[in-house]
């Protein structure tokens, strides 16, 4: 049997539009993912250290306050800086266009803004997960 | 409702008995009927379910002359950056023709954390203005003498706080209290269940609201106090009939807290108002705005003994759903908010906030604000639409449909009732589960297409052009750290800490907080500091997670 | 340095990957096993079990944060369940645990019950041990108290806390999961509710109860008798008895130290407020106090000898379970022997016998 993916839901910020990421949680437990929700209201380092200690293969990271542009990066460089340098990073929420590239170049592999098709952010995780699933 | 769904009309000569759906619904499921006919509507007493205008049971509006009287408030929330930029802001829409003033705090503000806390990072200025202490709010409102304007704060867990700080400002600007006007949103209940900006437990809360209620009913006599606010249970994912029952519920809750506190319920009642959110279902919004003006006047009257005309009549503020604005396509969404402007003016509001285009994508562009705003103008001076009181009432439909949200609401408030009422509701997490359950409802509704957002899961458009938008300049941050610097180190450091003691044990006795709050705030006590002083005796909630 | 050894070091990142490894019962896993075993054994393993809603995220919270105040590191393994549908889990606990700082002296990891091959006791043990080795002072086990599995989780730890509150009837709840029994400390949380006086009474006597039911000789030996240190000698209570089987295998020795009434042990019932950190002191207190009891009255070490025996009797039956999967020949074999043995053309003890069989021949 494949063991299910582990994906940690993260709500980094003060925004507490948690809407989006309980929707997602809820889609991801539903395709068969075991689900960490990291609750509002979380630091980077808060995020980081979940993302090490419960060791999961994606960090889904919602953000509707507008401080994605400074919050996802770093909580990316936390995450390598501790060794975790082979999760699938996601970003979703309200995202301009025009900040895309720079958390592309930050190390987010999806950007996922208002309107996605949950099932296609499912398979585009399944489709990147970096670690291999053992058997 | 039911009644209609049973009798279908027979088909016209020639006409196929066939219909583009097996059923048709509601944006909140609740079921539509071919056609609606005086036997819907059977039961309905005119004076007694709807009364003219200003009259009892107000179903038709608060007052007399409504829009012929006077328009509504077009008043566009704004805030950004700092306080010189929203200040600018603010003067831009007076020039424009706007009637009141909407601030928009950003999320370190809402919070209670000072600009300079490491939690802020990031956040300083982005979603709103950054207000540290009295400095910041006499800058945001240099210019504009408050006893010629109307303000409203969207703020709640702090609220106290930014309230004394505009007090403060009134005082230094020469205007007597009893001269401005405005609201401040102070609608603890509806954090807990949907915002999520809360600080304090539920308990030390509410006694931070009816002390409100109190100092205002005594020094403040036309300040709105609280707006009771549905339009974020909505925004979190609730239907209409939620949005409906759990906002009246907090209200009661609210009349309660006030009669418990010892205020006499006439005291304060009259300077309650609501906020509503106006989604895409056009009746089913008007239907909603009439059911809760309905169901108030009743419950007030009948159920809590109120005697003045005032406490019978809601009055209340719109906005247009923040939710149903589309990252897709976003020039559709100024068609979607005009839509939704229209019912809410049908409905009867007393204020109205339209979205910007572009606000699914980040705070609102000057052009998209004023595209909203005109929008409104439009309504309001071409359509013709103001010029006679409610004219939807009396359609079969119409009727039907306020008849069904308040049997609705009623059956809410049994099952509330049934948990010991709301704050118990809230511990156990009835609401969140209820609105949780909702919206992932119409999350698999949008996926399977019952429900049709256009330009997101149909009439899809790819490579669509960027849309310009307004960046917030990163500098802030430093800009409003260096200024709240400044001020704490020029200000009478021993007066403030001797503020801070005082209203910590205020808060740990029973007197009422605002004088105290006022007094650290004149003392330029920053907003953290003070909540940090409150969070000493009353501690912080944590919710239950509910998914 | 190897895993084993970055392990032993207490690393974080090398703890939380040797954890998915075993959870995952990998070749990896099993090796690192091996290699930090002997250096297992030394944590005190709590349970923490009671019904949904009581606040045990909040209690384990506040627990962890006045142990590391004594200076102690702290594991937390929190279990939640996975959904039989989609084999999907929400593993909510984070939402109320380790605010504020990060504190490196407490490591959580959230578990899924899964349908694991061996059982959910099984990998929580392998996990524990994990943790154990890395240095962790106290580890946490906190599950939901629903179900068989659980309650098996519950037997892992030295001394199991059973949480309730006020106004739910959780007492008949808990009586009705069968985890009043498990109980070593029984904590009534969210005590500055009402009715929480009431339901420390309530426990009390239901606990008094049930020692005069399950512990006496015959039914005529009172509650005062109990407690005036009349205890009998066989104490094995219900769910033990018919739990694991490790009771009837043997290990379930007089006064092992374990469940509801070791010699000499009456269950405390405390009061805590554990958002507020109230009662978790005495809490704490109460811990120790079991395990020095154990300690004292030799259930340490009977423990140790029950505990090993069992953990040898799941691996042997999780491999040999395994073994039959893992081939295609004994798979077929054990097809055809259970279509047999249900039409009765042959016993099941003849059927395992050739089962055994063919994996032995496998093997050589």
């Amino acid at each position: 049997m494949d063991r299910p993916i582990r994906v940690l839901v993260a709500k980094p910020g003060l925004d507490r539009h948690d809407r989006g990421a309980k929707v997602l949680a809820r889609a991801y437990r539903d395709a068969g993912f075991e689900v960490i929700y990291t609750g509002l209201d979380r630091s980077p380092e808060e995020i980081a250290e979940m993302a090490i200690q419960e060791d999961v293969d994606v960090v889904a990271l919602s953000i509707l306050s507008g401080a994605h542009d400074v919050l996802v990066p770093k909580v990316i460089r936390l995450c390598r800086e501790a060794g975790a340098d082979d999760v699938l990073f996601l970003a979703g929420g309200i995202i301009p266009d025009e900040d895309r590239p720079r958390l592309t170049e930050a190390g987010v592999a999806g950007v996922f803004g208002p309107g996605s098709d949950l099932d296609e952010i499912i398979r585009f995780t399944r489709e990147n997960v970096r670690r291999k699933v053992p058997r | 409702m039911a009644k209609a769904e049973v009798q279908r009309p027979g088909t016209g000569p020639g006409e196929p008995d066939s219909e583009r759906r097996e059923e048709f619904r509601t944006l909140s499921g609740l079921p539509v009927a071919r056609v609606y006919r005086p036997q819907d509507v059977a039961d309905l007493d005119y004076e007694r379910d709807l009364g003219d205008p200003g009259q009892f049971p107000f179903t038709r509006g608060p007052y007399a002359t409504m829009y012929r009287g006077r328009l509504w408030t077009m008043r566009q929330f704004a805030g950004f950056g700092t306080a010189e930029e929203s200040n600018a802001r603010y003067k831009y829409l007076l020039e424009h023709g706007q009637t009141g003033l909407s601030v928009a705090f950003d999320f370190p503000t809402l919070l209670g954390y000072d600009s300079d806390h490491p939690r802020s990072e990031g956040e300083v200025g982005k979603d709103g203005v950054a207000i540290d202490t009295l400095a910041d709010m006499e800058t945001l409102f240099d210019g504009i003498p408050l006893d010629q304007v109307t303000t409203s704060m969207t703020i709640n867990s702090p609220a106290a706080i930014l309230f004394a700080m505009y007090l403060a400002v009134a005082e230094k600007q020469g205007v007597a209290w009893d001269r401005i006007s405005g609201t401040i949103q102070n609608d603890i209940l509806k954090e807990y269940t949907a915002q999520k900006t809360y600080i304090f437990p539920p308990r030390p809360s509410m006694r931070l609201i009816t002390d409100v209620f109190g100092f205002c009913s005594r020094h403040v006599p036309r300040w709105n106090t609280i707006s009771i606010s549905g339009y974020h249970i909505r925004e979190a994912g609730a239907t209409a009939v939620q949005e409906l029952a759990f906002t009246l519920a907090d209200g009661f809750e609210y009349v309660k807290a006030g009669i418990e506190a010892g205020l006499d319920v006439d005291s304060f009642v009259p300077r309650l108002s609501f906020f509503w959110d106006i989604h895409m279902d056009f009746f089913e919004e008007i239907a909603k705005l009439r059911a809760a003006r309905r169901i108030w006047a009743r419950e007030l009257r009948e159920r809590f003994g109120a005697r003045d005309p005032r406490s019978w009549a809601m009055r209340f503020h719109c906005q247009t759903a923040g939710c149903s604005l589309t990252a897709q396509q976003p020039e559709n969404n100024v068609v979607r908010v005009t839509l939704q402007a229209l019912a809410a003016v049908l409905g009867g509001t007393q204020s109205l906030h339209t979205n910007s285009m572009d606000e699914a994508l980040a705070l609102p562009t000057e052009k998209a604000v004023r595209i909203a705003l005109r929008t409104q103008q439009i309504i309001a001076e071409e359509s013709g639409v103001p010029n006679t009181i409610d004219p939807l009432a009396g359609s079969y439909f119409v009727e039907a449909l306020t008849d069904t949200m308040e049997a609705q609401a009623y059956e809410y408030f049994r099952r509330i009732e049934q948990q010991g009422g709301v704050i118990p509701a809230i511990e156990n997490g009835f609401f969140a589960r209820e609105i949780a359950e909702a919206s992932y409802r119409h999350q698999l509704a949008l996926k399977r297409g019952d429900v049709t957002v256009v330009g997101v899961n149909k009439y899809v458009q790819e490579d669509e052009a960027p849309q310009p938008i307004l960046r917030i300049d990163p500098g802030i941050e430093k800009k409003q750290v260096e200024r709240l610097r400044r001020v704490k180190a020029e200000r009478d450091n021993a007066r403030v800490e001797r503020c801070l003691k005082e209203l910590a044990a205020a808060a740990r006795g029973t007197e009422n907080l605002m004088p105290y709050i006022l007094e650290a705030v004149r003392a330029y006590a920053s907003e953290g500091e003070i909540v940090g002083a409150l969070k000493d005796v009353f501690g912080v909630y944590r919710e239950e997670p509910i998914y | 340095m190897s895993l084993a050894d970055s392990v032993l070091a207490g690393d974080r990142r090398a703890v939380a990957r040797a954890i998915t490894l075993v959870e995952n019962g990998t070749p990896e896993g099993l090796a690192l096993l091996r290699a930090i075993y002997a250096r297992t054994g030394r944590a005190h393993v709590i349970g923490v079990t009671g019904p949904p809603g009581v606040g045990k995220s909040t209690l384990v919270d506040a627990v962890a944060t006045a142990v590391r105040r004594d200076g102690q590191t702290v594991g937390v393994i929190a279990v939640d369940p996975t959904s039989p549908f989609s084999g999907g889990a929400f593993l909510g606990d984070r939402v109320r645990m380790q605010r504020g700082v990060v504190d490196p002296g407490v490591f959580i990891r959230s578990l899924a019950t899964r349908g694991r091959l061996g059982g959910l006791s099984a990998a929580a043990r392998d996990v524990i041990h994990v943790l154990d080795a890395s240095g962790r002072d106290v580890i946490l086990v906190e599950t939901v108290g629903a179900g068989q599995a659980e309650v098996e989780v519950m037997e892992l730890a030295h001394t199991t806390v059973v949480v309730l509150a006020p106004g739910l009837g959780d007492e008949i709840q808990a009586i009705k999961a069968g985890i009043l029994e498990i109980g070593d400390v029984f904590v009534v949380n969210k005590a500055d509710r009402e009715g929480a006086d009431r339901a420390v009474a309530e426990l009390r006597f239901m606990i008094d109860m049930g020692r005069w039911r399950e512990g006496a000789p015959g039914p005529w030996l009172r509650p005062d008798e109990v407690k005036a240190g009349h205890e009998p000698g066989a104490v094995s209570t219900g769910v033990r008895a018919g739990g694991t089987g490790a009771a009837a295998g043997g290990g379930g020795a007089p006064g092992d130290g374990t469940g509801a009434g070791p010699a000499g042990w009456t269950p405390p019932v405390i009061k805590t407020v554990a958002r507020d950190g109230e009662g978790v002191g005495e809490l704490v207190e109460a811990f120790r106090a079991h395990r020095w009891h154990l300690a004292r009255t030799g259930g340490l070490e009977a423990r140790r000898q029950r505990d090993a025996e069992a953990e040898v009797r799941e691996v042997l039956l999780a491999r040999l379970v395994a073994a039959i999967a893992g081939d295609e020949r004994i798979q077929r074999l054990h097809g055809d022997l259970v279509r047999r043995v249900a039409a009765r053309e042959l016993d099941p003890h003849s059927a395992a016998e050739a089962l055994l069989e063919a994996v032995r021949t496998e093997r050589s």
